[in-house]
Formats: structure tokens, C-alpha cells, sequence
């Protein structure tokens, strides 16, 4: 951050610059890229082979689009990232107003430590436990719906949706709240009329971003899924144990569109201020 | 803070902060509930689970043992009851381990001149190369990873390269190995040592460079004994952000691993699968945790003792 170019350097002299550097991340960023572009130009080869270009179509497209276990898998993940990450979203959004803006209050800690546990153990042990708690469940009561994956979901979306409110949150103006309250606004009319404008852009990119964590993922749906409950990503899991065709490729493409276009509009939500 | 301590606050004002901090608390309730129904509860579950006896075709009998536990480590010989090593629990536990250093370190090596790069590039342009890093961070894990699938196979474009240019008559195996699941780690958990190495570089003040290039520094000296103490707290935090989800990964080696290759993900799965003993599962997932908590605890130590250092 700090410059101090007060006398000129020796000429093409930077202390900025050290010996290969430069090389190394130029060659890692093209090798961040290079899988992802593979897959995706594959993804529109005439043939069956993921390595050899046989010429332009979409039939992958056209197979993925006309295969019911597709389109069965893509309408529920749509639908439990559109409800989980809905329901995470309030429940952060009133989280994150109940611990910020404050002095520390009794549980604020523990309360915090909850909210980011998800966060903190790895996917896989929650998933075993749920698997364990669930498994209980469904044979206690014999009910098999959604239910079960749309709660999980929710839970691994709230840390994930809490933390750029509560980053919005923290950076507000609190004289605005008070001034409206000084013009005889009842608590009410503030939230509605001066906080929720000025939190909006936070709650959309917890949104965003609870949503993109749902529909990518793999680890606790695959545990918590009873039998014909596949998602995009749990389907596309299995395939993989089979012949795997470009198919795979073209759905991949697409969720990888939909990703990137998510985290896009997160970016300039958050990185946009005031 | 001190104000505050000499403030008696009169009986009015206690009372509003005791509703406030009710208000407070039913607010919080909703995320409370769902995360410990969904989360924090089911892992105390899985803790009474680890105590308990396997059922014939999984789930658990209820019935108090510490044979779950046991099994992490030992198990019994067929033939004279004896327990012994369980050897293939502790080559999976070593190779979780070891795969997820080496996984630490690589991108440790690729990370840090990236996050180097990207940093000393004019402020405008920073933006960009930053976006270009957190883009594959945010896109779905299993389809980067099955891109590194497609690049590795037999039939991949690594070995179609390979063959075409005669360097190699046949293709060689690389998926189903070590080198795939450490390869593919590095892939996908790069990003995570990249931005927080960013974020110190940023931080840096480029004067302390300068002086010690003035003190006939060289380059190399310069970056050793200046910057890289410097970043340091970077350099570590993007270490633990690697290292843990390294060490309970499960997608990335389930695809590029196959059965043979085991991490302690997939060796947990597989107590609920076909190994069909829930509590030796529980007890294994119990162990990760802890490994993952002391991994935690250690960087928090280290990064308290950096900050009262300077």
C-alpha cells in the first residue's frame, strides 16, 4: 500500500519484482484455467472421445436436456437451493441483526461459535451424523420427503449467508437509524424504511451465495438423500462410476455458467460500497 | 471500556439491557434451532453412536462397547482372538495425512508467487486477477475435479499429448493413484492459499524491501529475511485453510482415488457402506474432527503469539 518512490530507482529496478515469479503464477493461472476449458470445449465435440475434437454439435446439450433423470435432478436442486438458501437467509438476516451493533451480551459468543460451526468440521462427519440422526428418523416415522435434505441444506447455508449481512451490517451508519427514530419513527418503520434498504445489498449476496453453496453440494445430499432423490451434482457422481460421455461435460458447463454468473453478481454487489 | 467499568448503571437501564438481550436472543433463535438440529446436535448423536455395538446390516445395536473405538487402531486376528495393528486403517490414516502436506506445500509453491503477482500489479488492475482466482474457488468442486478427471485418464488429453509427441509409447496410469488425488487437491484448494498470501503481500509496507535492498540485500535475501517474515501470518493462514479441508476431503479422492486409494473421508464412508459398522464410522469421524480441531487450536496459538509478538 505504502509508496515511497520519492528518488527514482536504478533504471527497471523494482523491489516489487523477484526472479520467476511472475513465470510461476502466469503458468498457475493457465493451469487453473486449462481443466476447466478442456471440459468445456469437449462438452461440444461431435464425438464420444473427451480428447480428440471430432468437430462442433450439441448433441451432449440435446441428450442432457432430453434425459429425464436430468431434468428430474435439476428441478430438485433448483428447488432445495431455492428453499434452503431462502430460509438461511432470513434466519442470517436476523442473526446477524441480533449480533452485531452491540456490546457483548451474554451467549453472543456462543451464539456466533453455533453459526459457524458448519464451517468449521468437515463435510463428511456432518454428513455421517446426519446419516445417523436421519436414518433414525425415517425409520421411527417412515416419512421419506424432502424435508430431510431442505433442513440439511438449510443448516451448511446459514454461516454462509450470515457472513457478508453481518459484513454489511458492521460497515452501517447507526446515526441514520437514530435520526430516523429522532423524527418519531417507531422501531418498526426504522427496520422497514432505513435498515433493510441499507442491509438489502448484503442479504442479496448472502442469497447469492447460500444458493451457489446448495446446488454445489455433493458430500451431505449424497448421505441424507433417501432412494430416488438425486440431485445435479449426487447424479452426476454416479455417472461417474459408468462410461462416462460428454454428456457430463455439457451438464457440467451448465452449472458451471450458473456458478459464474452467481459469483459475478455477488462480487459487484459487495464490492460496491455505500 | 474503563468508563464503562466505573459506570453503575441505575435499575432502569438494566432492565432495558435485559431486553434487550432477550430481543437479541429470539432473534438469534431461528439460526440457533436450525443449525442444532441439522449440525451441532447430530454430531453429539454420532458421539453416543461411537459407544455402541454394530448391527448385522448396519445402523447399531443398543447395547454399550468401546469395540468401535478399539477398531480404529487395532483389530482382532481371526484365528487366536489376539489384537493386532490395523494396518490398512494406519496406511490410510498416513496417507490422509502425508497426501495433505504435500498437497499444503504445493500450493504453497504455486500459491505464493501468484499471490505475489497479483498484489505488486497496479492497484486498478488487481481486481481483475483477483476475480480470476476466486472464480474457480466458488465453482462447483466436483466438476473441477471431474475436469482433472478427463485430464488424467488413460484415454485423457495428457496422454493423447504425450503419445503424439512419442515421448511415451504407452499411456500411462495416473488416474487411481496418489499422484491424482494430490494433483487434484492442489487444484481445487489453490484459491485458499492464494488469498490469504494476497492479503499479507497487500498488507506489506514495500519501504522495509527498499531499506534492505539500501542495506546491499539481494534479491533473494531481501525476500528471506524480509518479506517472507512479513507475510508469514498469510503464509500460515492459507497453510490451515489447505491443510484441513485436505485432510477430510472425500469428493476428490472418491473420483480420482477409486477404491484403492483411500482417504480418511472415504474410509469413514465406507464403515457406513459396505463395512457396515456405524460405530467404528462415528468413531473415525470423531477422530477427524479432533484433527481438524487441533490443527485449528495450533494455527490460533501460533497467530496469537505472532500478533503479541509484534
Amino acid at each position: 500500500m505504502a509508496e515511497s518512490r520519492t528518488q527514482k530507482p536504478p533504471k527497471g529496478y523494482s523491489v516489487r519484482t523477484l526472479p520467476g515469479f511472475a513465470i510461476v503464477a502466469i503458468f498457475t493461472l493457465i493451469t487453473l484455467y486449462a481443466p476447466i476449458a478442456i471440459l468445456v470445449t469437449f462438452s461440444f465435440n461431435a464425438g464420444t472421445s473427451m480428447a480428440i475434437w471430432e468437430g462442433f454439435s450439441l448433441r451432449w446439450y440435446q441428450q442432457a436436456v432430453a434425459n429425464e433423470a436430468v431434468q428430474d435432478a435439476a428441478v430438485r436442486s433448483l428447488f432445495l437451493a431455492l428453499v434452503a438458501a431462502s430460509v438461511a437467509t432470513v434466519a442470517a438476516t436476523m442473526a446477524a441483526l441480533a449480533t452485531t451493533r452491540t456490546r457483548h451480551f451474554p451467549g453472543k459468543t456462543m451464539i456466533y461459535a453455533l453459526i459457524n460451526q458448519p464451517l468449521m468440521v468437515p463435510e463428511i462427519v456432518t454428513a455421517v451424523a446426519l446419516l445417523i440422526v436421519f436414518a433414525a428418523i425415517k425409520v421411527w416415522t417412515g416419512h421419506t420427503s424432502m424435508i430431510y435434505l431442505i433442513v440439511a441444506h438449510t443448516a451448511f447455508c446459514v454461516p454462509f449467508a450470515y457472513l457478508p449481512i453481518r459484513a454489511r451490517l458492521e460497515t452501517m451508519d447507526l446515526s441514520l437509524e437514530t435520526a430516523a427514530q429522532d423524527l418519531y419513527a417507531s422501531r418498526w418503520l426504522t427496520f422497514r424504511r432505513v435498515t433493510l434498504p441499507l442491509m438489502w445489498p448484503g442479504i442479496v449476496a448472502g442469497l447469492m451465495l447460500a444458493f451457489v453453496i446448495s446446488l454445489d453440494d455433493v458430500v451431505i445430499t449424497e448421505f441424507v438423500k433417501s432412494a430416488g432423490q438425486e440431485t445435479l451434482p449426487t447424479y452426476m457422481l454416479g455417472q461417474l462410476r459408468r462410461v462416462v460421455t460428454p454428456e457430463v461435460n455439457a451438464i457440467s458447463t451448465v452449472i458451471l455458467l450458473a456458478g459464474a454468473i452467481l459469483v459475478s453478481l455477488f462480487f459487484r454487489l459487495t464490492s460496491k460500497r455505500g | 471500556m474503563s468508563e464503562q467499568a466505573a459506570y453503575r448503571p441505575g435499575e432502569l437501564e438494566a432492565e432495558a439491557q435485559a431486553a434487550d438481550n432477550r430481543s437479541r436472543w429470539m432473534l438469534a433463535l431461528p439460526a440457533v434451532v436450525i443449525i442444532t438440529l441439522a449440525a451441532a446436535g447430530p454430531l453429539m448423536v454420532m458421539v453416543v453412536y461411537s459407544f455402541l455395538t454394530p448391527g448385522d446390516y448396519g445402523n447399531v445395536v443398543w447395547k454399550f462397547s468401546l469395540e468401535g473405538w478399539m477398531n480404529t487402531l487395532v483389530q482382532r486376528d481371526i484365528f487366536d482372538d489376539t489384537l493386532i495393528w490395523a494396518d490398512a486403517h494406519l496406511s490410510i490414516f498416513w496417507r490422509s495425512f502425508s497426501l495433505s502436506l504435500i498437497t499444503t506445500v504445493l500450493t504453497l509453491i504455486f500459491g505464493v508467487p501468484t499471490a505475489w503477482f497479483i498484489a505488486t500489479q497496479p492497484p486498478g488492475k488487481r481486481e481483475f486477477w483477483l476475480f480470476l482466482i476466486t472464480v474457480p474457488f466458488w465453482t462447483n468442486l466436483l466438476v473441477r475435479t471431474i475436469a482433472i478427471q478427463e485430464l488424467l485418464r488413460s484415454e485423457g488429453v495428457i496422454n493423447l499429448v504425450l503419445l503424439k509427441l512419442g515421448i511415451i509409447d504407452a499411456p500411462i496410469q495416473m488416474m487411481f493413484t496418489n499422484f491424482a488425488i494430490g494433483f487434484g487437491m492442489t487444484y481445487v484448494y489453490l484459491p485458499l492459499m492464494v488469498l490469504p498470501v494476497y492479503a499479507a503481500v497487500d498488507k506489506l509496507d514495500f519501504r522495509l524491501v527498499e531499506a534492505a535492498h539500501d542495506l546491499y540485500a539481494g534479491r533473494w535475501t531481501a525476500f528471506r529475511r524480509v518479506i517472507l517474515p512479513l507475510i508469514k501470518p498469510g503464509i500460515i493462514a492459507g497453510s490451515i485453510l489447505v491443510f484441513i479441508p485436505s485432510l477430510g476431503a472425500y469428493v476428490t479422492p472418491r473420483v480420482l482415488g477409486g477404491g484403492k486409494n483411500l482417504m480418511f473421508g472415504n474410509l469413514i464412508e465406507l464403515q457406513f457402506g459396505q463395512g457396515r459398522n456405524w460405530p467404528l464410522g462415528a468413531a473415525l469421524s470423531l477422530m477427524l474432527m479432533a484433527a481438524v480441531m487441533i490443527a485449528l487450536m495450533w494455527y490460533v496459538r501460533v497467530t496469537s503469539r505472532e500478533q503479541s509478538d509484534g
